[in-house]
């Protein structure tokens, strides 16, 4: 690529990404938003959270259960720890320390 | 109160104060500033904690990107004006192995907004938060990475914080950890080198951390569930690569078809 392209390749990427970004803010700009809108913009957190976790955790393999183990046990005690105490720097730091326990040291 | 308010305060006051005497107004302009400093730093001590996980996370994707655009040849100038312009981890790392291909401008946008997609959600699910925002509300969308939606729309921002700030800043201090990680990655390149393997996993804790603090706070998980569900099926049909798509679809379905018992559940 030449200099040339190489700047409008970022720009698009650039220019795709902030369409995605404003579109909705740009289409619902004036007055009161729609009640489906609102419903969805009310419902989809829930979900989006859901689908962000999933979304990290994408490249386990579902075939070989074993490989998946490091994600699987550091997950799960992000989880208790923070059902247990509720304090999000402690659950998010023991998680990844432990992470990074498993992957670098045991398996 | 918004700048806006400021100005117009302190312009009725300046007016007010026409034939008084200078110390009056340097006073009053003085006693104006330090409100909103006082704002700003509350706003910002509410913040910067929330972007702790954030800022360990983006320090270290961000330097690996930088040092992956290093490792392909391109200067740090790249990482550094891609991790401005674009601000969107994935799409990054994409766009480095696009740029080592031959120009495809087409193929270039249509990618883009495959990656990207998800961020219509967060548009639509901030379209209320957002609002009265003033100027700052163009920021705030143009920094709307997966991280700062995330924090933005499940804070519970105590009462007393000017809610518009407090985003502007946990969106503004997450773009600032990626930029300078990638800026110093592909400065430093292959000369950092302590084992981090395995930190990326900070991300996924927060999102974890976030999804169990939304189900404790609603009353009804039809909506957690449908996501939840559904990005595991759709993961497993349709593989790592191309699943978002499909799945945000399956979302929107199944959120408009259970729309009577999620309305009950979400609050308004």
């Amino acid at each position: 690529m030449t200099l040339a392209e190489e700047i409008i390749t970022i720009a698009i990427c650039a220019a795709g990404t902030m369409l995605t970004r404003f579109l909705p803010f740009i289409i619902f700009r004036k007055g009161d938003t729609p009640k489906f809108i609102r419903f969805l913009g009310n419902a989809l957190p829930g979900a989006v959270f859901a689908m962000l976790v999933v979304y990290c955790l994408k490249g386990i393999s579902f075939a070989a259960a074993t490989t998946a183990l490091p994600e699987l046990i550091s997950a799960a005690a992000v989880v208790l720890i923070h059902l247990w105490k509720r304090k999000m720097l402690l659950s998010i730091s023991v998680g990844t320390v432990l992470y990074m326990v498993l992957v670098q040291l045991v398996f | 109160m918004r700048s806006s308010e400021i100005f117009l305060r302190l312009s009725k006051r300046l007016s007010a104060n026409k034939n008084k005497t200078a110390p009056k107004l340097t006073g009053a302009i003085f006693l104006e500033v330090k409100k909103l400093k006082g704002r700003l730093s509350a706003a910002f001590s509410a913040a910067f904690p929330k972007t702790i996980p954030i800022l360990t996370g983006f320090l270290f994707l961000g330097a690996s990107y930088g040092i992956y655009m290093k490792a392909s040849g391109f200067s740090f100038v790249y990482p550094l004006l891609m991790s401005i312009t674009i601000f969107g981890g994935s799409l990054e790392f994409v766009a480095v192995s696009m740029m080592l291909q031959p120009f495809a401008p087409l193929q270039t946008f249509l990618l883009t907004l495959m990656i990207q997609a998800r961020h219509l959600f967060y548009g639509i699910s901030m379209l209320e938060k957002f609002k009265g925002t003033g100027k700052k509300k163009l920021y705030l969308i143009f920094g709307m990475c997966d991280e700062s939606f995330s924090i933005n729309c499940s804070a519970d921002i105590p009462s007393g914080v000017d809610k518009g700030w407090f985003m502007f800043f946990v969106t503004l201090l997450n773009q600032l950890y990626w930029v300078t990680g990638a800026t110093l990655g592909g400065i430093l390149g292959e000369f950092i080198s302590f084992n981090t393997e395995g930190i990326e996993f900070v991300m996924t804790a927060m999102f974890i951390v976030i999804f169990i603090e939304n189900w404790l706070k609603e009353k009804r998980h039809v909506s957690s569930l449908v996501g939840a569900v559904s990005s595991v099926v759709c993961l497993i049909i349709f593989g790592k690569e191309s699943f978002l798509i499909p799945l945000m679809l399956c979302i929107l379905a199944f959120l408009t078809l259970l729309r009577k018992p999620i309305s009950k559940g979400v609050a308004e």
